[in-house]
């Protein structure tokens, strides 16, 4: 890279601009990352969080995608998916949005009635019983609650009997409770879904034998609301910053390798390989892109500290790592678009008035 | 003999017909040896260094470069031969802008895979023959035109050639400066033994040259050797 450092140590300025928006770029694309999964987490969390291999859900109408709102099943649906071959364990989930009060603190929540096995891990108190509801940390926190303490849950007293790690279900804290609490809570005699512990059994085969919409967790999500919308325009979002991102670095390098012709011409006509002005002109792209992303990257790590305190964001070294390799290796393939024309330089316009 | 041109004949397309820039050429030119062409514009003399240069291969004709046939050589090959081989000094703007002076010369050591340590004292002693050691560190931009065109010629010698090819050294400079640039041009080829083929519409120093040969519709005219002594002594 004898050149190439040099050129980069000549020409700061336009290099520098270069590296600036790469930079930019990569700012945005992590922080878009954290906040994808930021508010992937506020919205299925809850779901992720159940150790069940399957959800069960009732068919959806014509026409309709299987949703955690529609979905609603007789209360015996999990001793009756208990008794298949394959299934392991049935545990009923009851959804619904309410309202929990504390003093007064009003917070909108979202109610899971499940079996305990399904709470997140405990941090204080005991595991809840009849009319006592488990709840999360930050809620906790935010309404100044502690086990033992009373609220009221959409005009149902009700006593926190434990405090468990936060989760999220559709923006809204989850508060934990017994299906027949949740039950008698909602004034529903039903319930929305049954978590499945399998030993064998393929969801299609549980599905054919029940009338059940059988599906992983992770397809599951696509149940909860507008989850699948928000990640996909989110992550469309992320797309078309890392395309714009090739376009920028592409056009930058090849406008950069038209500036130098005379200048490679002249390194060809003495004795240049064509490997070896590829090798310079890729080293340097490699660089610059190194140096714009991981400038991005760190910067946005610093501003998602301070995101993740106002807003859903995530940062992890994934949400950080990933993103920034991402804009390196896309930048690479813009630049390697560009800077193979080194390789078709002719040293005989090196000679004469050519330049 | 450090270059052998023998029989050349090179075409270029030109639109719908083929353009002959080099007639039946032959040229011999050995170590020590100060070669001027001239001739008119598009006369053949920068197709003739093209093809002495191993950038071009003729359709015809043998082309011998420090005992190297080069005819048959892949790019590649011609591209170490350039390397090793043949010194370029190129009009005076062909140095790399980005480069120091001295960059400049360590870029040939670079491209030859060379030692750090040898390539900057070579380089610098390089600088020191054409009188820039003081100017190492200043890029084009900061040299004056005759500056910039010692530099070239320091940069051709870098890779130690057999054969200097000198591409019109005088076209930016004037009088003075244009002559003390074939000059040292002369005291070069002398010191380092080289074949140095000089192309120039300039026919101010023919006079420090020791053969000319005149370039014209693509055809070299070499006067005898007689005509030669002749025209040396009568400059």
């Amino acid at each position: 890279m004898f050149i190439a450092l040099r050129d980069l140590r000549f020409a700061k300025g336009r290099f520098g601009l270069v590296g600036s928006v790469i930079a930019l770029m990569t700012f945005m694309v992590v922080m878009l990352t954290g906040l994808t999964a930021g508010l992937g987490a506020a919205s299925v969390s809850a779901i992720n969080a159940l150790p069940v291999d399957r959800i069960a859900f009732a068919q959806p109408a014509d026409g309709q995608d299987v949703s955690f709102t529609t979905s609603t099943l007789p209360p015996d649906t999990g001793q009756r998916l208990a008794t298949k071959p394959g299934v392991t364990a049935a545990h009923p989930i009851g959804i619904a949005t309410g309202q929990l009060r504390a003093g007064a603190n009003t917070e909108a929540v979202s109610m899971f009635g499940t079996d305990p096995d399904l709470y997140p891990t405990r941090e204080s108190g005991q595991p809840p019983g009849p009319a006592q509801v488990a709840i999360g940390t930050t809620l906790a926190d935010d309404a100044h609650l502690k086990p033992g303490d009373q609220i009221e849950l959409t005009g149902q007293r009700l006593t926190v009997a434990a405090i468990v790690d936060d989760t999220s279900f559709n923006h809204l804290p989850v508060v934990y409770t017994s299906i027949d609490t949740w039950q008698r809570i909602t004034r529903s005699d039903t319930i929305t879904a049954v978590g499945l512990r399998l030993n064998g059994a393929s969801a299609a085969s549980l599905a054919a034998a029940t009338d059940l919409h059988v599906l992983d967790k992770d397809a599951a999500f696509a149940a909860v609301g507008a989850y699948s919308s928000e990640q996909g325009s989110l992550n469309l979002m992320r797309g078309l910053l890392i395309a714009v991102s090739v376009l920028i670095v592409g056009s930058f390098f090849t406008v950069w390798t038209m500036q130098r012709a005379g200048d490679l011409a002249v390194v060809r006509a003495i004795g240049g390989s064509r490997g070896y002005l590829l090798r310079d002109a890729l080293g340097q792209a490699t660089l610059v892109l190194l140096a714009g992303a991981a400038a991005g990257g760190a910067v946005a790590s610093a501003a998602g500290i301070f995101a993740a305190a106002v807003v859903p964001f995530q940062l992890t070294a994934g949400n950080v790592l990933v993103p920034v390799a991402a804009m390196i290796g896309v930048g690479l393939l813009g630049a390697v678009a560009s800077v193979r024309r080194v390789t078709t330089v002719d040293p005989l316009t090196a000679l004469g008035a050519a330049r | 003999m450090s270059l052998i041109l023998d029989t050349i004949r090179l075409t270029y397309p030109d639109a719908d017909h083929r353009v002959v820039a080099l007639d039946d050429v032959s040229l011999r030119v050995g170590r020590g040896e100060f070669l001027a062409i001239t001739g008119p514009s598009g006369s053949g003399k920068s197709s003739l260094l093209a093809v002495a240069g191993a950038l071009v291969t003729p359709e015809s004709g043998r082309v011998e470069i420090a005992g190297t046939l080069i005819n048959a050589l892949s790019a590649k090959a011609r591209d170490r031969l350039r390397l090793d081989s043949i010194g370029f000094v190129f009009q005076q703007t062909n140095l790399l802008a980005s480069l120091t002076a001295l960059e400049q010369l360590l870029l040939v050591a670079n491209l030859r895979g060379s030692d750090r340590v040898a390539a900057h004292r070579r380089a610098m002693d390089l600088l020191d023959r054409v009188g820039l050691a003081d100017r190492a560190q200043r890029r084009p931009a900061q040299l004056s035109g005759g500056e910039r065109q010692r530099v070239s010629v320091a940069r051709a010698l870098m890779g130690e050639p057999a054969l200097l090819l000198v591409d019109e050294p005088t076209s930016a400079l004037d009088h003075e400066r244009g002559a003390a640039i074939v000059d040292l041009l002369r005291e070069v080829t002398r010191e380092q033994s080289l074949a140095t083929v000089m192309v120039t519409h300039d026919l101010q120093h023919l006079h420090l040259v020791d053969r000319s040969a005149a370039m014209n519709d693509g055809r070299l005219t070499e006067p005898s050797s007689a005509q030669q002594r002749q025209l040396v002594a009568t400059r």
